[in-house]
């Protein structure tokens, strides 16, 4: 009696452990063909990109250190000019945080409506959520530069067209993450200031704003961070700013590294900069809310 | 509780108010007139008069239209029939659009009562309903006409050149040549030039049809035609946006390859070094802080541009930004699955495997796919700065500034890629570590 169960349990214990062997294997087999995918994909893409680039890889590998050197160089035997240079690029990198601080500005604005009217339980008009949705997709799906060179050809050069393309591009991707945080509101305020007869703005305002502000805040500084970086690439194809200068001096070529590198080190610095206040603020938004 | 206290507390809720009072206004008021400041700084009052309505029209109008030349030139009396008045669209010897009609005399029919007339000798006639039938003779450099002295809106005259603009078309002459333009919706030659037998044949045809040309089958030939469309370069076009995709996969794959080991280096539980860990994570933040537009103009110097480049830019970038992500996922690493490993008497190189790696893959995961699809706009962006991809040929059709049906093609090129690579993204994530919650 006892051995029959004995011998029931073994085989079984063999079965489980011959079926758990062998899921293992097939885990590991499948596991080893996407790495092999990967690595042909990774080495394949590496090739194609590789032929298309007009320099090749292994020999461009040794001058990449050459221009930065160049740069550097003359900026360093030039660096009595630099206090002048910084300040006479100065109101180039006022431009680029202008375009970026603003473009965030409206670009939050828009985001919040479009959060709000694209979130269940929330929404003006249940019905035209999927719309509010697909406008927030369709906006974050367009890059700034598309925009911008658009409007560079109807507005002509400048910090608008920038800051228009950024802003729309903002709004989609704001308008996402700011969903994602409203779809977890509590809508027990909502619904006390709804039977007082409040309007929706007023419950908006009054009731979800309060509960989702820090979070909003924290990643309208994260995208001010991106836009920066954004305006200044923007800059680079005619729209204003640090990054037109840095094109207009790169064109000059040799003799002038000194104010290339007079704009590397004021963007590098703004960057670094806004990077370290932001991520401070955002610590100290999210540590407030924990609290 | 006493007198004291309580207006203690009063005194209290009325500083409160008045700080909260002062935030709700003062906030908005600091807006505003941040708002006012930029008003003045990007000089938008000028801006109307910057503006140029015209492009706008031009863009909205040839974004989804084409039009069709005739063009005579005065002096050896030929015309010409082309798409968009480029070589790549003209039609060949012999053939001519159906709406042109007549030997010696060419009769072109803009529609809606609208004719043009080329008459020999360099002359030409123009119908326009509602208004005197025009009559142009054109003699060396000069033309003379039978235009009123006050003339409409819509023509425009000298003696060395005439426009005019209908409602159908527009017509311009000069002493060396006469062109009507005739507009039609649609992105014309879209699928074959009008080199290709293939042109103008329906669907139907080309699939069940008769062979259409004797020396191919009529599916491949199409195919074939329609993919070195001269006029629209879907093959390039097609490369473009593999390329642009390649950019994004190559950095963002190739910076969390690079990033991971590093972030082992910078996260506090695995990396006791104090001077190593620091060193790391200053690396990252300057590796990020240079930002991809230096990195695209520092390795466009080194490696030429192409996508090559666009990718290593994009590839730097992301390893200070994956760096940082990946080790502070490392640090929240739980220590009791690791202990759990350790206990079974597993090296440290398997207590990674097994007690570490399984814990943070979702992380990483999760923000390489979604850097992925955001890297997807980044290579349009450094493709246009550094010469690769679809961003190029969006930036090169912008800046010739008259194949807007192209720009608008591209465009929405761009949008559809970006939505796939997002969707695909979402896609992979739901796959590989399962939805949300």
């Amino acid at each position: 009696m006892t051995n029959t169960t004995m011998g029931m349990t073994l085989s079984g214990v063999n079965a489980i452990q011959s079926s758990y062997l062998a899921q293992v294997q097939r885990r590991r087999l499948y596991g080893g063909l996407a790495l092999l995918i990967f690595v042909v994909l990774m080495v394949s893409g590496f090739n194609i990109a590789d032929d298309r680039n007009a320099g090749g890889f292994w020999e461009g590998l040794h001058q990449i250190g050459d221009y930065p050197a160049d740069v550097l160089s003359e900026a360093w035997e030039k660096r009595a000019d630099m206090p002048a240079l910084i300040l006479r690029y100065f109101p180039a990198l006022v431009e680029t945080i202008n375009i970026a601080a603003v473009s965030t500005l409206i670009g939050a604005i828009g985001g919040l409506f479009l959060s709000l009217l694209g979130t269940r339980g929330l929404a003006k008009w249940p019905r035209l959520i999927p719309v509010f949705r697909r406008i927030s997709d369709i906006m974050r799906a367009v890059p700034e530069i598309v925009i911008a060179l658009v409007l560079i050809f109807v507005l002509g050069g400048g910090p608008v067209p920038a800051m228009i393309a950024i802003a729309i591009h903002t709004a989609g991707a704001l308008g996402k993450m700011f969903s994602e945080v409203a779809e977890n509101t509590d809508l027990k305020p909502v619904e006390g200031l709804a039977s007082t007869g409040a309007t929706w703005l007023q419950r908006m305002l009054l009731g979800v704003l309060p509960q989702v502000a820090p979070n909003y805040i924290s990643y309208a500084l994260l995208r001010f961070e991106i836009n920066i970086r954004a305006s200044a690439i923007l800059g680079f194809v005619g729209a204003g700013g640090l990054g037109y200068e840095l094109r207009n001096a790169m064109a000059w070529g040799p003799g002038r590294f000194d104010e290339a590198g007079a704009i590397f080190i004021l963007l590098f610095g703004t960057i670094v900069f806004f990077d370290q206040l932001s991520s401070r603020y955002r610590n100290r938004l999210i540590e407030g809310q924990n609290q | 509780m006493t007198a004291a206290d309580l207006s203690f507390i009063k005194h209290e809720a009325d500083n409160l108010f008045r700080r909260k009072r002062l935030a709700g206004f003062g906030l908005p008021a600091v807006l505003l007139l941040y708002l006012a400041y930029v008003f003045v700084a990007f000089d938008l009052q000028s801006l109307a008069q910057r503006a140029n309505l015209d492009n706008a029209v031009t863009l909205v109008s040839d974004s989804w239209s084409h039009k069709v030349h005739v063009t005579r030139d005065n002096r050896t009396g030929q015309i010409d029939y082309s798409v968009e008045g480029e070589r790549k669209g003209r039609y060949t010897e012999g053939q001519r659009p159906d709406w042109v009609t007549g030997d010696e005399i060419t009769t072109i029919d803009l529609g809606d009562g609208y004719v043009v007339r080329y008459l020999p000798e360099n002359s030409t006639e123009i119908e326009i309903p509602g208004f005197q039938l025009i009559q142009v003779q054109a003699e060396g450099r000069k033309l003379t006409s039978n235009l009123p002295e006050t003339l409409p809106n819509w023509i425009s005259a000298s003696d060395r050149r005439i426009g005019i603009t209908t409602p159908e078309g527009r017509i311009t002459l000069t002493g060396a040549r006469t062109e009507v333009f005739n507009y039609f919706p649609g992105w014309e030659l879209f699928w074959f030039t009008l080199d290709s037998p293939y042109y103008g044949q329906s669907l139907g045809t080309i699939l069940f049809g008769e062979r259409l040309d004797p020396a191919r089958s009529n599916i491949v030939g199409a195919f074939s035609d329609w993919w070195n469309n001269a006029m629209w370069r879907h093959k390039d076009v097609a490369w473009a946006i593999g390329e642009t995709i390649l950019m994004a996969f190559l950095g963002t794959m190739g910076a969390a390859i690079v990033a991971l080991p590093l972030s082992f280096l910078a996260a506090k539980r695995f990396s006791p070094i104090m001077l190593l860990r620091a060193s790391t994570r200053r690396l990252f933040d300057f590796v990020r802080g240079v930002d991809a537009l230096i990195w695209t103009v520092v390795l466009a110097r080194a490696f030429g541009p192409g996508p090559l480049t666009g990718a290593l830019a994009i590839l730097i970038t992301d390893t200070g930004t994956f760096g940082k992500i990946f080790s502070e996922a490392l640090e929240n690493v739980d220590q009791k699955q690791i202990d759990g490993v350790a206990s079974t008497g597993a090296k440290p190189l398997q207590r990674y495997r097994f007690g570490v790696i399984p814990q943070v893959v979702p992380v990483l995961l999760a923000q390489i796919l979604y850097f992925l699809e955001s890297n997807t706009r980044s290579a349009t962006i450094i493709g246009t700065i550094t010469g690769g991809g679809i961003g190029l040929m969006l930036t090169q059709a912008i800046q010739t500034q008259k194949d807007w049906e192209e720009v608008a093609y591209y465009i929405v090129l761009i949008i559809c890629m970006v939505m796939f690579m997002d969707w695909l993204s979402g896609k992979l994530r739901t796959k590989l570590i399962g939805r949300k919650e």
